[in-house]
């Protein structure tokens, strides 16, 4: 499929405001559930957008920047892997294949924008020793269009070639044999995201309630508001509970010791 | 006496919306921070002491991007009083600053990163699976509306409980929160590994026909299922968390996961 230029401005425009939400990580517009949703509308199926947005977001929501440590992209996986299924049209199996090695190079990408930015990062000191303000917010923006302009750019290239016939004979080229492994691997990678989050986490004693929302999804039908409402009470409960806030106040030791001197006294007699 | 108008809050709130945007490999979140301070530099500091306000604030900054806001609450506070005289010098505002942020982060990244978001995620996707639209519109507004709250009140309450909110970070209030949201994060977590992983282990165990001509089929997954739903996905996440624990990369698993799909799809041990 030719895209227009208007389409062109919107896949420019959407994929500069996932680039910039992956840095910001705020507006959270380089979520899949937003960033291909918005890609549909651009480019016309809005329905296979917000689905491969759905599906790709499942993979992705675990993967989070801690400290220094960077992520793999979620931003550029999202736009390119829309502008291939919904420009291209590829499968959306085919979609989340192609997702993952993107996902690889945006955060390749990411972190040498990271490293450019020290740059910025020294110019702002020399505004400073100027006293110019301006200048400071100057480097700071001009540092986070940078970070738009590294999905935009790539998004464009793609949606340019999407239609054409190299791309598509780039993608038929693709053995059966590996797209259908990798759907087979797509409907267990999520594991990766949920293992991120819990492994971030790190507190092993509270495990047992991971088990429990297992088992309890395992043989029943309840939504996600249901297991939020039953998560969300097991927590007030368990913080109520715990000895860890509810020290006591008063000593209770001389009682159970009294009670202890009974007993000797019984077993004395 | 110099104050700071409703305004000035204003923008601080707008821009700290902005704190990551030059983050960068060597001083992280510095030059973002002082990007949020300069609505107070600029009313309070006028020339040298302006020129002193905005090095003080360049210095190396790193925590959770939404826990900044009671930080930059507090520190506009220490700057107001420091612009009418109090005796405030560079090392207590920064190590107000140092502080906080390492603390802050801890509860930030289990709270937000670790339940908030998977779980309005989860929630627009359960909709956005179906391809209705309300999904994404779910994921925005209910994660942004959460954000932005915690933002605003953030800077208010670190404003106005100033230096005494070090007292409020230390006690347990804030590890009741954390703990609290990470059962609430786990017990999720548990269920979407349930939900919404599919392993289909299609090798034939047995096969017989009935009398009435209907085949049956058992399948090793047939059995597993009979034994306990997701019992695959759940060995696997423990599995993922074991190789994370050993600094083994999430795309390294990933691309792994990804090789064991190709092989076991062309061994016919797995299946879509």
């Amino acid at each position: 499929m030719e895209l227009t230029t208007m389409q062109l401005v919107g896949v420019f425009i959407v994929s500069a405001l996932a680039g910039m939400s992956s840095i910001l990580d705020e507006f959270e517009f380089h979520q899949p559930i937003l960033s291909c949703a918005l890609m549909g509308l651009v480019l016309g199926d809005l329905k296979t957008g917000i689905i491969l947005g759905g599906t790709l977001e499942l993979i992705v929501l675990g993967w989070m920047n801690i400290g220094a440590a960077v992520a793999p992209d979620a931003a550029l996986a999202g736009t390119i892997s829309a502008i291939l299924v919904l420009a291209g049209h590829q499968s959306i199996g085919t979609g989340i294949a192609i997702a993952i090695p993107i996902a690889a190079a945006g955060q390749v990408l990411t972190i040498f924008i990271r490293t450019i930015t020290v740059f910025f990062q020294h110019k702002a000191d020399d505004f400073a020793q100027k006293g110019s303000c301006v200048g400071i917010d100057a480097c700071h923006l001009i540092a986070l269009s940078l970070q738009a302009l590294r999905v935009a750019i790539p998004s464009l290239l793609v949606a340019m070639y999407a239609g054409t016939a190299i791309v598509q004979s780039m993608l038929d080229a693709i053995p059966p044999v590996i797209t259908g492994g990798l759907q087979a691997a797509g409907g267990f990678i999520v594991v990766v995201g949920y293992a991120m989050v819990i492994n971030m986490m790190d507190v092993s004693y509270l495990m047992p309630f991971f088990f429990l929302g297992f088992v309890v999804a395992a043989f029943t039908t309840f939504n996600l508001v249901a297991f939020g409402v039953i998560g969300l009470v097991l927590a007030i409960i368990y913080i109520q509970l715990s000895p860890k806030y509810n020290k006591p106040t008063v000593v209770q030791a001389a009682p159970s010791s009294a009670k202890d001197d009974d007993l000797d006294d019984e077993l004395d007699d | 006496m110099k104050k700071l108008t409703k305004a000035d809050f204003f923008w601080t709130f707008v821009r700290s919306n902005f704190l990551q945007a030059s983050w960068n490999m060597e001083r992280m979140q510095a030059l973002g921070y002082c990007f949020g301070m300069i609505p107070t530099i600029k009313r309070l500091y006028e020339g040298e002491e302006r020129k002193k306000a905005l090095k003080r604030h360049l210095e190396f900054y790193n925590t959770h991007p939404y826990m900044t806001a009671p930080i930059i609450g507090v520190v506009t506070a220490m700057e107001e009083q420091r612009a009418n005289g109090a005796p405030i010098d560079d090392g207590a505002i920064n190590g107000v600053k140092v502080g906080m942020m390492g603390p802050l982060a801890g509860v930030g990244d289990p709270i937000f990163w670790g339940t908030l978001r998977p779980i309005c995620a989860s929630l627009g996707a359960s909709f956005a699976l179906g391809g209705s639209v309300f999904g994404p519109i779910l994921f925005f507004v209910l994660f942004n509306f959460v954000r932005l709250m915690v933002r605003w009140y953030g800077i208010k309450y670190g404003y106005t409980k100033g230096t005494n909110i070090i007292s409020d970070v230390a006690g347990n209030v804030l590890q009741k929160i954390t703990e609290g949201a990470s059962i609430l994060g786990l017990f999720v977590m548990g269920a979407l590994v349930n939900k919404w992983t599919t392993v289909n282990i299609p090798v034939v165990i047995s096969q017989f026909q009935r009398q009435d001509g209907t085949v049956v089929v058992t399948t090793v997954q047939t059995v597993l299922n009979q034994l306990m739903p997701g019992l695959v996905p759940l060995l696997l996440t423990l599995l993922c968390i074991k190789l994370m624990k050993k600094k083994v990369s999430p795309l390294t698993i990933i691309f792994g996961l990804f090789g064991v799909g190709i092989i076991g799809y062309w061994l016919g041990i797995l299946a879509k």
